[in-house]
């Protein structure tokens, strides 16, 4: 089995953005870029399966400038077997990325698809779920667990009412959620290691699919401040606050 | 042009997301349609006519939506999208599961976690786990998206008067299949819709001392929620997750327990009203967003609170 996993470079989540002045967009300049951490999740979920021999090859795509590569030299150092970097100037929408997998995923054929179910920046939560319709594969979202039985991929999956365990057909796809594994730190021997696997380059426009905008990002704000209140001193004087000054409690 | 709600619902009740739903469809143009996709659900149909502002409810009943798997919705829901200039559901773990795979069937570019109605083409959503609310147009000319149920009122679940139609299921996909699930049964309110919630984190030590927030919970008629860290290390289950990547509420009155507030949790609560913080460390960045925080050991202020409200 193939498993490919798209991996995505965003802002390191410990990143506090803020809007621009004229509030275009985020201001990016200077922070510390990383490996998106639910992407993190799936390079190790998919490595794991390739350790426990359910699979033969773990190859990392990502989207977007050439500084990606470090992203996926970072997956290969914590196990993936080589990357492909689909060179893109634009930022690509959700939709615009899911047919750019498609495209990877039938050149590769891929059996398995293990992403991260949402990037930190745009907040989507779309990726997974468009490529598998793209593709015709059934999805497995918000996996906090993962097997391989034979053709199928046993999915358990955090939904707001507790755990669903689903069961797909393979190929299929997988998003991660954040209990399906804790990513392993790469040794330094396999940091080395990782500068010597093969990584191909491929500029959008020869995938052949349209990655045409959709949205138009008008303006970023921030969030209405919410300002500090009080500390009170002691519990009696906190449900007197509640009583008389918040009204939240009879 | 009309818009269409994809209704979440156990086959036996409508949840009360499409209620702000359907207040949030209210801000563009169209009549409100409601989609109700299940097996054996014809009284969450019945529920969803009585929903005000509701002017038609179709009812997709079949064996293979039991569980309404992605695949299967959205082959239904897709069916019915050319009639339909919106189609919204909640930003739940259901509503993000299927309709960017809708969207992407339908080639359109959706929108995720929607909290603002600009005009019938601009909206708000938050990104960077909610650090950031951007304003974004759309030139798709169906447009697909996720409704934050928290930035929306809800209208009434009565007094409506909508008409029903029974549509048609097509065939079962047979790509996955459902193999089982574990829900949280509690007498508890519901997380997301509760008008109080307490919330406990990494400081309550383990799942036992949780217990003192229930005890708390059923004197206020509240819901109890966790951090990440809690739910991690295993105090409590992932349906009890409030943040970013958890469940977003926006209660009366959020008491926030042992938590010591990091960014990816404080997008799943600062829209609360009435924020209360009680934490030993005085540093702790959940004291910023408190309306009221209290320095104290929670082991004693706790079970002080349960005693003071009798």
């Amino acid at each position: 089995m193939k498993i490919l996993v798209p991996i995505k470079r965003v802002v390191d989540y410990n990143v506090k953005v803020r809007p621009l002045e004229d509030g275009s967009d985020v201001d990016l300049r200077n922070v510390k870029m990383s490996v998106n951490p639910f992407c993190e999740i799936a390079v190790e979920e998919a490595v794991r399966l390739k350790e426990a021999g359910s699979a033969e090859e773990v190859v990392v795509v990502s989207i977007g400038e050439a500084k990606a590569q470090e992203q996926i030299r970072a997956a290969m150092a914590m196990g993936a077997d080589r990357g492909i970097l689909i060179t893109s100037h634009a930022k690509l929408e959700p939709l615009a990325v899911a047919k750019c997998l498609k495209a990877i995923v039938e050149k590769e054929h891929a059996n398995l698809v293990i992403l991260g179910k949402q990037s930190i920046d745009g907040d989507n939560n779309q990726t997974g779920q468009m490529l598998a319709a793209l593709t015709s594969m059934p999805q497995g979202t918000f996996a906090s667990e993962l097997k391989i039985e034979g053709d199928k991929a046993v999915v358990t999956r955090e939904i707001d009412g507790g755990l669903q365990t689903v069961s797909l057909n393979l190929p299929a796809v997988v998003t991660t959620d954040l209990r399906l594994n804790e990513p392993r730190f790469a040794s330094l021997p396999n940091i080395m290691k990782a500068k010597k696997k093969p990584l191909e380059t491929i500029p959008v426009d020869e995938l052949g699919v349209d990655v045409a905008a959709r949205t138009t990002l008008l303006s970023v704000a921030l969030p209405p401040e919410r300002s500090g209140g009080v500390k009170v001193d002691s519990v009696a004087e906190l449900v007197e606050k509640l009583k008389t000054e918040a009204k939240v409690i009879a | 042009m009309s818009i269409l709600i994809i209704a979440e619902h156990d086959n036996k009740s409508l949840k009360s997301s499409l209620l702000n739903c359907v207040s949030a469809a209210k801000q563009l143009e169209g009549e409100i349609h409601v989609l109700v996709a299940g097996s054996n659900c014809a009284d969450v149909a019945q529920a969803a006519t009585e929903v005000a502002d509701v002017d038609k409810v179709l009812l997709a009943d079949a064996a293979a939506l039991e569980h309404q798997l992605a695949e299967d919705i959205s082959s239904v829901v897709v069916a019915q999208a050319d009639a339909y200039s919106f189609i919204l559901a909640a930003a739940t773990t259901t509503g993000k599961n299927f309709i960017p795979r809708v969207a992407a069937l339908l080639d359109v570019q959706p929108l995720s976690d929607v909290c603002g109605m600009e005009s019938v083409d601009t909206f708000k959503r938050p990104i960077y786990a909610g650090n950031v609310i951007a304003t974004v147009k759309s030139s798709d000319t169906k447009k697909l998206m996720t409704i934050r149920t928290t930035a929306f009122d809800a209208v009434a679940a009565t007094g409506g008067s909508a008409t029903q139609e029974n549509i048609d299921t097509g065939e079962a996909l047979g790509v996955s299949e459902f193999v089982g699930e574990e829900l949280a049964v509690s007498d508890r309110p519901e997380l997301t819709s509760a008008p109080v919630v307490i919330s406990g984190g990494r400081g309550l030590q383990n799942g036992e001392n949780f217990e003192l927030l229930y005890s708390l919970a059923d004197k206020l008629g509240a819901a109890v929620g966790a951090s990440r860290a809690a739910v991690d290390a295993g105090f409590v289950p992932n349906d009890m997750q409030v943040g970013q990547t958890g469940k977003i509420v926006a209660p009366d009155l959020y008491i926030a327990v042992g938590i010591s507030g990091a960014i990816q949790h404080l997008a799943g609560m600062k829209d609360s009203k009435v924020i209360v913080a009680i934490n030993k460390d005085e540093d702790a960045p959940i004291f910023q967003v408190a309306d009221y925080g209290l320095v104290a050991d929670l082991f004693d202020a706790v079970p002080e609170l349960d005693n003071l409200l009798g």
